[in-house]
């Protein structure tokens, strides 16, 4: 390959990254721009803009509450899923067993599962065994799907490490205890931190699991959902801009307190 | 050439055993107990009542019932057929799609070095964590009559779009866009099997671009394509959002219908039965690929 010729594909390989890039962004940019138009309907040129949307919904006990609600679905499906995921993901790439093979593989499905009908087949089940659906049972629902995957994530860096650290330490007398605090938990440390902040926004931008299994409670994407099929108000993307950003700033502190922890090694 | 490079490739070196436990084999199964009792509470438990509720009779709302087949038959005489076959029309469409945008976008992300490629890939994987809906009703106003894309373009050169939602590709778009990152992923994860080494070796010998791309890359990023469509394609038969809010009811896709049989149906052996049918769908395709994929190499296990 001449350098010219090289020179032009890395362009255009470039290029491409940011055509991506800017379609991955549109709609966010699109529903920013809609919350802030003063018409109730959006037509693009906007005549006017204006706030009123976002002081509605800081003042609608609705969205309030269902900011809560998602807020403590979000923080408890992330804490007991990276317990739950943590020994996962040791059984998944660090012991070797019997069972292993198919433990991996049965792991998937729930990742791959549609989840409109894993949500029903949720609701079903509920209703069957007599449970009142509430916001503890999308936090069931959701650890079904998200356990898996942050599963998964841990495992990642489980396999990243040399099991003869342990091994040694063991041999030079430590307890298993010992071993797991200072040797398997601190090196595991960023894969941890790394599956809870995906379990936390997994959870914060679910809609279906949450749709079938929350029962009389409302998260945010289910409050979104209802006002967009049952009349829009630009308060349906003054909304969702506050959730993006909001997810964009877990994102960036989690990142940086990543970052801050792979250093640290 | 291509041969050698494969097969140094497959020759592991056998991991040393973990000597810790004497209860070695057990020591996995504990860890992932806890796991496995929630599958089997929230996953298994669930799709089995699936699975005897859709051999209930219609109507039914408690599971003691005489067994029958009405509701599959129901399904091929009620032209149920019509909304299996967009589904998976869809379904193949969008990772035909998805494949010939995330190819070329994952060998471009693996030629950036260092950090800058990992927040690049970020970037693109981040919308993932925002609400499927918000994200949808963003392109709705984009495409839509008087939306973004309409008043832009009049402005500028005084045509007009008109609508552009409400169809078939509108919908195909959805998909493409919502599960993007789900194609990309794989993909990059499989490239990560090719080693540099071998591309330009085989360049060195003279070997032309197409020949690389067939002999050399393609071959070995194979795991991680195949797992990355395959992840899509059943996702995608799943589709429920995209075309409820893209296509406002141009079409019904069976994750519709099965919420409508739940919902304003009443009727939950029929869904039951739908979603039977569609589990069967996907999970034999995911059940033949699986076999040929080994996820520890995928992942990287040394």
């Amino acid at each position: 390959m001449g350098t010219i010729d090289r020179l032009l594909t890395r362009r255009l390989l470039a290029a491409y990254i940011a055509v991506i890039l800017v379609i991955m962004y549109i709609p966010m940019v699109i529903v920013g721009l809609a919350s802030i138009s003063k018409s109730r309907f959006f037509l693009f040129p906007m005549k006017r803009t204006s706030s009123k949307w976002y002081e509605m919904t800081w003042d609608s006990l609705q969205v309030h509450e269902s900011f809560l609600t998602s807020l403590t679905i979000a923080v408890c499906v992330a804490l007991i899923s990276v317990i739950l995921a943590f020994f996962g993901a040791l059984a998944y790439a660090r012991y070797d067993w019997r069972g292993r093979k198919l433990f991996q593989q049965v792991l998937l499905i729930p990742i791959f599962f549609p989840q409109a009908v894993l949500g029903l087949a949720l609701q079903l089940w509920f209703n069957s065994i007599g449970i009142q659906m509430s916001w503890q049972s999308t936090v069931f629902a959701q650890l079904v799907w998200i356990v898996p995957i942050v599963t998964l994530v841990i495992a990642i860096q489980a396999y990243g490490y040399d099991s003869a650290v342990e091994e040694a330490a063991y041999d030079l007398g430590a307890s298993r205890w010992q071993i797991f605090r200072t040797i398997t938990l601190p090196l595991l440390g960023p894969g941890i931190f790394a599956g809870f902040l995906f379990a936390v926004l997994l959870s914060w931008g679910n809609f279906p699991l949450a749709y079938f299994t929350s029962g009389a409670d409302v998260t945010v994407p289910e409050w979104l959902y209802g006002k967009m099929i049952g009349g829009y108000t630009p308060m349906v993307p003054a909304v969702g801009l506050i959730t993006v950003v909001l997810g964009g700033i877990i994102l960036a502190v989690g990142l940086t307190i990543n970052g801050m922890l792979q250093r640290r090694d | 050439m291509t041969e050698a490079v494969i097969e140094t490739r497959t020759e592991e070196p056998e991991r040393p055993r973990s000597k810790l436990l004497p209860w070695k084999v057990s020591e996995g199964f504990v860890a992932a107990l806890p796991i496995i009792i929630l599958l089997f509470i929230g996953f298994i438990g669930p799709m089995a009542l699936v699975l005897i509720y859709s051999f209930m009779p219609r109507g039914s709302f408690s599971i003691p019932g005489s067994p029958s087949l009405e509701n599959y038959v129901d399904i091929v005489e009620q032209d149920f057929y019509i909304s299996f076959a967009w589904s998976l029309f869809l379904a193949f469409i969008s990772v035909v799609i998805l494949l010939i945008v995330c190819y070329p976008l994952a060998v471009a992300l693996r030629r950036i070095k260092g950090r800058r490629a990992h927040l690049l890939t970020l970037l693109i994987v981040a919308p993932l964590f925002v609400a499927e809906n918000i994200r949808l009703q963003g392109w709705v106003l984009f495409f839509d009559k008087g939306g973004f894309l309409d008043g832009a373009l009049k402005v500028v050169t005084g045509l007009e779009t008109g609508s552009l939602v409400n169809n078939v590709p509108a919908i195909v778009f959805g998909i493409c866009y919502i599960y993007l990152p789900f194609m990309l992923f794989p993909i990059l994860l499989g490239l990560g099997n090719v080693p540099r080494e071998a591309r330009e070796a085989a360049y060195d010998l003279g070997g032309s671009r197409w020949r690389v791309f067939r002999d050399i890359e393609l071959p070995l990023a194979m795991p991680g394509i195949l797992i990355g469509s395959l992840l899509c394609f059943v996702i995608s038969l799943g589709a429920f959002n995209e075309a409820k809010f893209l296509g406002k009811g141009v079409i019904v896709t069976v994750a519709q219908d099965i919420e409508s049989a739940f919902t304003f149906g009443q009727n939950w052996p029929r869904g039951s039965a739908l979603s039977v049918l569609m589990i069967v769908l996907a999970g034999s395709a995911v059940w033949l690929a699986m076999r040929r994929v080994n996820l520890d190499r995928m992942l990287g296990r040394r």
